[in-house]
């Protein structure tokens, strides 16, 4: 065959090989097939680690009991006990380390979340005590009057 | 080569040529029992539980490090309103990160829709989160297998891998992906897949103080959500689509899409 047949093939072939090898350094180790086959488990497999790896930053109730023990066991009778304690006082983090103080939400804005009175016949949201907000004393911090780790006005007249 | 001879060949090369290719394979143990992992999770969400506090994503989005004052979020809640006259109105104001805390609907541009008690026949709110799909079209789509399902049945997406073309987003029937302004890359829910993995439990599942969300193994009999998922009505969102969520809906509606 004559020569400028082969040359374009030799540049060719030489783009072939020069990918091949460079994929051998640019592609990882771990790179391949995992467990669900090539159709969904194609990925490179230290990125499972990756994810394992991120820091978690609500702690749960369980976190809350090791210091406040007393505080998680009372407030957990009141009618505020399904909730948890980072729901209003924010994420743990590595509290007391690191924040010393969390910074709780006292704000409105928190309460009517299940407070402000909709028309929802079909979900649970009907069944909760609700305000409109636009009426009941719309200036007001709630916490002024309601303390939130026991809700319940009246049960609140017994305490004092 | 006389005819006996012959047909005696041909006969051997016949049999040989009967056996699949499949039958030569080696089976590999590993394999097997990757078909069949101890371990899939899957999540129940309870829609008649559900009050829109939106907690949930509050959490979820502080846990994951989702931009919170952007309008995007891993998980979120919708609230239906059905009304008498058969008109369906949905809305999510910001993801419900901060709960629905007015009768006032969102209906898109900044503007609001105000329906009197009196009309409403139904309303309801459903969680939303990533189903995991066992078929996930999300991951088939993937030019450079950025995104991929794990062997306990978690769709994760690898940030360095990840090229941000965004067919992914556009491939997810469920809208659950959305492109993430600080990682420039595809971003969606994974069940706090650094959470279940320490054995703990979602950040929303936590966060919900009704109780509205719970994630389990589907592969342990005794664990209670999948005795849920056996034993009573449960559905799931767009059957039609073959994507196998596993992602299952008490209470859900035909308005729900």
């Amino acid at each position: 065959m004559k020569s400028h047949v082969w040359r374009p093939l030799f540049v060719a072939i030489g783009l072939v090989v020069l990918i091949l090898t460079a994929r051998v350094f640019i592609v990882p180790a771990d790179f391949g097939i995992g467990e669900r086959g090539y159709m969904y488990g194609w990925h490179r497999q230290g990125n499972e680690e990756e994810w394992k790896r991120v820091t978690v930053k609500y702690k749960t109730r369980a976190y809350c009991k090791e210091c406040h023990a007393e505080k998680v066991e009372s407030i957990g009778r009141s009618p505020h006990g399904a909730l948890q304690c980072e729901n209003c006082h924010g994420p743990a983090l590595d509290h007391p380390k690191d924040p010393p103080t969390l910074t709780i939400d006292h704000s409105r804005q928190l309460c009517i979340r299940c407070h402000a009175k909709l028309h929802t016949p079909s979900s649970g949201r009907s069944k909760i005590r609700g305000i409109d907000p636009e009426t009941h004393n719309p200036e007001a911090e709630c916490s002024l009057c309601h303390d939130p780790h026991h809700p319940n006005l009246e049960e609140l007249k017994r305490h004092e | 080569m006389n005819r006996r001879e012959f047909l005696k060949r041909s006969m051997v090369v016949v049999a040989g040529m009967a056996v699949p290719a499949a039958a030569l394979q080696l089976i590999d143990p590993k394999q097997l029992l990757a078909a069949k992992p101890q371990l899939r999770w899957a999540f129940i969400v309870d829609a008649y539980k559900c009050v829109g506090c939106g907690f949930c994503v509050k959490a979820c989005k502080l846990e994951n490090e989702v931009p919170y004052e952007a309008n995007i979020s891993r998980t979120w809640v919708e609230r239906y309103v059905v009304k008498k006259d058969g008109e369906v109105l949905i809305d999510s104001p910001r993801a419900a990160r901060d709960g629905f805390t007015t009768k006032k609907i969102e209906v898109g541009d900044g503007k609001y829709r105000e329906v009197r008690d009196e009309e409403i026949e139904k309303a309801f709110f459903v969680p939303k989160l990533c189903n995991q799909c066992e078929n996930p079209p999300c991951v088939q789509v993937c030019p450079v297998g950025a995104t991929y399902s794990t062997a306990d049945g978690v769709v994760l997406v690898d940030r360095k891998w990840c090229i941000g073309c965004g067919y992914c987003i556009m491939g997810c029937p469920y809208g659950v992906r959305f492109f993430h302004p600080v990682h420039k890359v595809a971003e969606k829910c994974n069940f706090c897949y650094h959470r279940i993995t320490k054995g703990m439990k979602s950040a929303c599942v936590d966060a919900c103080p009704f109780g509205a969300r719970q994630i389990g193994n589907l592969r342990d009999p005794n664990d209670p959500v999948t005795r849920i998922i056996m034993t009573e009505r449960v559905g799931i969102l767009k059957e039609e689509y073959g994507t196998k969520p596993q992602v299952y809906y008490i209470g859900l509606s035909k308005e729900v899409r």
